[in-house]
């Protein structure tokens, strides 16, 4: 491997780019006290007065930058992936869930350096909504992408799906080292041809009996026909393409994935069972990583790059993540823990309340499958900020009928109407109706003190949920930023 | 005596982004509570065309969506065209709206022919209208719902549009204030959200129709239970309109 970490050359830095860190960690603390802009204010700045910041700041890391993308399971995947390089011994950078834009990246980045502007990491692991990942990709280039799946998320965002598949593709075009793609998932498998020849692709997948539990987005096409066969495993869609890891068997918060050959059985503290294949995702790029790490010569080239004082510690910790058996990179996998509104539990007096983040129509349907309701009360908050999607016709997208039996305890959110319609459209019966969140949410976790209560919120209604609760409860950080 | 309605889900498949399949559902359901017996029956491409088609309700769908389509829907286009005249009721969305108009042409030039049942055409954009969209029609008062689409769709001077919008940007084409079109029995419209279980105005307009057209006159039959649940679900309509009215774009 002989190619620089970040293949952009840095753009040249502004005559007080010295004065860069000192800039936004003031706007920072100024944002702070007035509370105002939120955490990506800081980022927005300096991304104003000094454009290359970005480049320039994670051009130091010696092993550069993995770029998560993909419509659902990006955040869960790129906490798995820093997760277990932390664990595995390297100094990883890694943006808090839910600022997948740029600036966001900026603003953690500004957390982190020193105010001489060093980064004391040794890779970034960098979560980026699908438009703002080609944003990112213009000024720095990924040593690697991983690129999960696309998905009808937020088309008034991003237009249309094929249009998602073509923001990706310009990420799979501008990675220096590994691309790593879903093979099922036929939008991605075809970006393999788009990554250029100096770069590596390697795939993760399922296998065949598998494939059925993961359906793709050309499934949803047909929601409608509820009377049709359920449909058959498809057809090898990449016959030929071998996938590095695969997922063989799912259990309870269990994963069989064969990988060279061998299988591996791994506990994974993490909820649903797509959780299992994103964390088969993860262990390809770790193996990615890894793989590069193992050439000595590379090793050596990237520590030069380093100044003087930081570089035998980096050599240190590479050759010891380099030297991890796969055993380890699997034990690495059952370490992880849930990232925030991806299946974490509250306390609230007694009752654990579990909150699910649904952003778009197979989300909620994964969700749904994954928290059986019986014995639960079930609340549902569906926002339509910017950050939600302003458009409700992905709830018509949902087949709600597993709630049938138990019902809906309390809907709310700006567009609790459109969800209650939602639900008795499906024959579910909606028993409380508040767009206050907050009045209902209270009386919500208050109801049948010890059962166990499902919270389904968009994201902006996660954020006030988590913040109603945060009142009542203890509410951990779940890697959100502050 | 059973009352079947037969409705056509026109490409499932190919033609259903945006959750409009939202709308067969919800005329699935209100011809249940009506006391007819609603069946569906989704017709991809080469599927066998039911022997009763009551209904047909089409989506929209992505530009290759509308590619891969086309061809099955120039072999139904004669018949399409009998039913739309016989006074068949039809709801096209979007993606199908523009192919039930003359054609469309696409940013980079090229054309694609359009069955011609809704006298209008489109033309491709950069830009695309986006967002909620409130309209007022004589015919159903005020529709709700959520335009997101780059094509310009201008009806010609016979065409009746299906409502009028207030401000410029949005609707058909951004410039006369005119969205979707009805022509007979057949609306084609922009507006998903989906449409019909917040417009349930338009969803009855469609199921009189269909029900006069093959039994003669609609009659509902319905027990008490089936008048509270419809209006239940009227009433939890209203409250979303209400609601959908005043949400930024």
């Amino acid at each position: 491997m002989t190619q620089a970490p970040t293949g952009t050359p840095a753009p040249r830095a502004p005559w007080y780019a010295f004065a860069t860190p000192t800039i936004g960690k003031g706007v920072r603390w100024a944002s702070r006290i007035t509370h105002h802009g939120g955490s990506a204010f800081p980022g927005k700045v300096v991304e104003r007065v000094d454009p290359g910041f970005l480049c320039r700041t994670l051009a130091q890391l010696p092993l550069g930058v993995v770029l998560v993308s993909g419509t659902n399971g990006k955040t869960t995947t790129t906490r798995m992936v820093s997760m277990m390089l932390e664990s595995l011994g390297l100094r990883v950078f890694t943006n808090p869930t839910g600022s997948n834009f740029t600036r966001g990246v900026v603003s953690a980045l500004l957390q982190e350096v020193s105010a001489g502007g060093a980064l004391d990491a040794d890779i970034a692991v960098l979560e980026l909504d699908e438009a703002y990942a080609v944003h990112f990709v213009e000024q720095v280039r990924p040593d690697y992408a991983l690129l999960l799946n696309v998905m009808r998320d937020q088309l008034d965002r991003f237009g249309e799906i094929d249009n998602t598949a073509r923001l990706l593709s310009r990420v799979a075009a501008a990675t220096t080292g590994t691309v790593v793609l879903n093979r099922e998932d036929p939008r991605i498998a075809a970006l393999a041809q788009v990554v250029p020849s100096s770069a590596r692709t390697v795939h993760f997948g399922l296998s065949q009996a598998l494939r059925r539990f993961f359906p793709t987005d050309d499934d949803m096409a047909t929601t409608f026909e509820r009377d049709a066969a359920p449909a058959p495993a498809p057809a090898e869609p990449t016959a030929g393409t071998v996938a590095d890891v695969m997922l063989t068997g799912v259990g309870d918060h269990r994963a069989q994935l064969l990988i060279d050959g061998t299988e591996y059985d791994s506990e994974v503290r993490l909820e649903g069972v797509y959780n299992l294949y994103n964390a088969a995702a993860a262990l390809a790029v770790v193996r990615a990583v890894q793989a590069n790490v193992r050439n000595p010569q590379a090793i050596c080239e990237r520590a030069a790059r380093l100044p003087a004082k930081r570089r035998d510690g980096f050599v240190m910790r590479a050759q010891r993540f380099a030297g991890a058996s796969t055993d380890a990179l699997v034990d690495a996998l059952a370490q992880v823990t849930p990232a925030f509104g991806r299946g974490e539990v509250i306390d609230v007096h007694g009752s654990p309340v579990e909150l699910l983040l649904v952003k778009n129509p197979m989300g909620f349907r994964l969700a749904l499958a994954s928290f059986p309701p019986a014995g639960c009360n079930t609340m549902i908050c569906i926002n339509d900020e910017y950050a939600d999607g302003r458009d409700m016709s992905w709830l018509w997208d949902v087949d709600f009928t597993s709630l049938h039996a138990t019902g809906v305890d309390a809907v709310s959110g700006v567009r609790a109407w459109d969800m209650a319609l939602r639900l008795e459209y499906d024959g579910v019966a909606a028993r409380g109706v508040n767009t206050d969140l907050e009045q209902a949410v209270r009386a919500f976790v208050g109801m049948d003190p010890g059962t166990r209560k499902h919270i389904y919120c968009t994201y902006t209604a996660m954020l006030a949920v988590r913040s109603i609760l945060g009142t009542m409860a203890d509410v951990a950080d779940a890697g959100v930023g502050k | 005596m059973a009352r079947q309605i037969d409705i056509v889900s026109l490409y499932p498949k190919d033609m259903n982004i945006y959750g409009d399949s939202g709308n067969v559902l919800t005329v699935e359901r209100r011809l249940a509570l009506y006391g007819y017996e609603p069946r569906i029956h989704a017709i991809n491409q080469n599927d066998p065309w039911p022997d009763h088609a009551d209904i047909i309700l089409g989506g929209g769908g992505q530009d290759n969506g509308q590619r891969k389509i086309i061809e099955d829907l120039f072999r139904r286009a004669d018949l399409l065209r009998s039913l739309a005249q016989d006074g068949v009721p039809m709801l096209m969305i979007c993606g199908l709206y523009q192919l039930f108009g003359e054609y469309f042409e696409t940013v980079d030039g090229s054309k694609l022919e359009g069955i011609s049942i809704i006298g209008a055409y489109t033309v491709g954009r950069d830009v695309r209208m986006i967002g909620n969209l409130t309209e007022t029609s004589e015919q159903f008062g005020r529709i709700v719902g959520y335009e997101n689409h780059s094509g310009q769709t201008f009806l010609r001077e016979h065409v009746r549009p299906l409502g009028s919008v207030d401000a410029d940007g949005c609707g058909n084409n951004g410039e006369d204030h005119t969205e979707g079109a009805v022509v007979n029995h057949v609306i084609g419209t922009y507006m998903h959200g989906s449409l019909l279980p917040k417009n349930p105005a338009i969803s009855d307009f469609l199921i009189r129709a269909a029900a006069e057209r093959r039994y003669g006159t609609f009659t509902p039959e319905q027990s008490a239970d089936m008048r509270d649940e419809l209006a239940r679900l009227d009433a939890l309509a209203e409250h979303a309109r209400a609601v959908a009215e005043v949400r930024p774009r």
